[in-house]
């Protein structure tokens, strides 16, 4: 259980602007995107990752509380 | 295409040069559909059956149909997927073409089992013959008693058989994957649950609806019980589709397939979202799920293309790859630019006009792009190429050193 950052690939254009605010758990790729540590956010960095959710400039990024999530379409 | 081997299960019937079985004789030959059963208890035969899906994730069958029975409230939808996107694979098509009533029944037990009222037959526009097949039997069935039938032609494209990528077309004609969740077992077609079934699970589904979970344990030598469509292709005398029992070694199929042609030290396994192999050591291996997966590979959707041993694999692995970011449906960047930059490098790489550095970047980025998408394209491509760098190591690194190819001929680019 903890907080995750959930983002939509789709919406995302890679402003890059979370990885700036969370270099901790956030890397980018060659192109500007965003790769993920996997796992949830250290309790300390979820005020920033809360601002990285803000500051999206298209709305690409959501915090979520982990849930237990087995089921799958295949 | 290739007779049937031993295993005559879903290409039981009629000789595959009469073209599609009539209702009449496939009603002749398996009876009526045990409809009734299917409302009551087909879902815990399916479940028992161990019948995993086919579209080349391999999902357990029954426990699909039971998550979306559980939401469906008689309500939900079932499509059938036909799409068969996948290059080289020809077993769903040749399936809808010969036996296409089994394909129905599969889906008609499957909108009964789970509740639905709403069913689509999803065959890829190109597969014609499987189209006019289905057509003329959808015509041929009795009215009556089933839920209506609807054939959508999907359109051409690898990434048309994505579950998501098909709801968003059967709705809004748009076959692009959509931001998941959430997911088509939970809200699908206009917004009901929605079974996304495999058109070879599903008449794996009717067989079983038939005969008993039991009849079907029966076969299946190694792990995974029953058996399975494949396509074979590469030098071997009778390429095309056959069924084998799953367990079936490399050898046998092989064998059955009338023996190589020529050389071969690589197989693709699987299809694109599978992986190369080399062959040494692997000829008496079972063709099983669970244990190919054990070893790092998959069973996929049934696809074994064997390599020539006088064709680069680089070469190979390189015009797959350009085929799989040709593919994207270019909405997420990762699949965008990441394919894109390693198709380009790969290319580069293949024919020797690489720079310092690219066969370290596809390394670096083959491990960066699985897990970055809206589906799972980048996925199934970050995988066939960490597979073709693995398998193909001392032709990449001699392709890097040299900026040529071990294999100078014609020859070697024909696949």
């Amino acid at each position: 259980m903890g907080d995750v950052l959930r983002i939509d690939r789709i919406r995302c254009d890679g402003y890059g602007m979370c990885a700036e605010l969370l270099p901790e758990h956030i890397a980018l790729d060659d192109w500007g995107y965003p790769i993920f540590r996997s796992g949830p956010i250290p309790h300390r960095l979820v005020p920033l990752a809360r601002r990285a959710v803000e500051v999206c400039p298209v709305l690409a990024l959501s915090l979520v509380r982990e849930r237990a999530h087995p089921s799958s379409d295949h | 295409m290739a007779p049937a081997a031993t295993a005559d299960r879903l290409l039981a019937g009629p000789q595959f040069s009469a073209g599609a079985e009539s209702f009449a004789e496939h009603r002749a030959r398996l009876g009526p559909l045990p409809i009734a059963d299917a409302r009551n208890g087909l879902i815990d035969t399916i479940e028992r059956s161990g019948l995993l899906g086919r579209g080349g994730a391999g999902f357990p069958v029954g426990r699909k149909w039971r998550s979306v029975g559980a939401r469906s409230g008689g309500r939900a939808a079932v499509v059938a997927n036909g799409a068969e996107g996948e290059p080289r694979s020809a077993k769903d098509r040749s399936l809808m073409t010969l036996r296409p009533h089994l394909v129905i029944d599969g889906a008609i037990l499957a909108a009964a089992a789970v509740g639905a009222d709403d069913v689509v037959l999803y065959v890829g526009m190109e597969h014609r013959a499987a189209v006019d097949a289905l057509v003329r039997a959808v015509a041929e069935r009795p009215l009556g008693g089933g839920p209506p039938l609807r054939i959508v032609e999907a359109p051409m494209g690898y990434i048309a058989g994505e579950s998501s990528a098909m709801v968003h077309y059967l709705e809004a004609r748009d076959a692009r994957p959509m931001a998941v969740p959430p997911r088509p077992h939970e809200r699908g077609l206009g917004g009901r649950p929605t079974l996304i079934q495999n058109v070879e699970s599903l008449a794996a589904a009717a067989l079983i609806a038939r005969h008993g979970d039991e009849w079907f344990r029966a076969t299946g030598r190694d792990l995974t019980p029953g058996t399975a469509l494949v396509t074979v292709t590469g030098p071997v005398a009778g390429t095309g589709v056959r069924e084998i029992e799953y367990g079936t070694t490399l050898r046998e199929l092989v064998d059955a397939a009338g023996g190589l042609t020529a050389a071969t030290d690589a197989v693709l396994l699987g299809g694109y979202f599978g992986g190369w192999a080399a062959t040494e050591g692997r000829w008496d291996e079972p063709l099983d799920p669970a244990s190919l997966s054990s070893r790092g590979l998959g069973f996929g959707c049934g696809m074994v293309a064997f390599l020539p041993a006088d064709a680069c694999g680089v070469w190979a692995t390189s015009r797959i790859m350009e085929y799989m970011a040709g593919e994207s449906a270019r909405q997420c960047g990762p699949c965008i630019f990441g394919l894109g930059a390693i198709s380009g490098a790969l290319r580069r790489l293949a024919t020797g006009a690489h720079h310092d550095g690219d066969l370290a970047d596809v390394t670096r980025w083959a491990g960066q792009i699985a897990g970055r998408g809206a589906c799972h394209h980048p996925d199934g491509a970050a995988g066939l190429l960490q597979s073709g760098l693995r398998v193909f190591a001392d032709e990449f690194a001699l392709h890097e050193r040299t900026h040529g190819c071990s294999r100078p001929t014609a020859a070697a680019r024909r696949v």
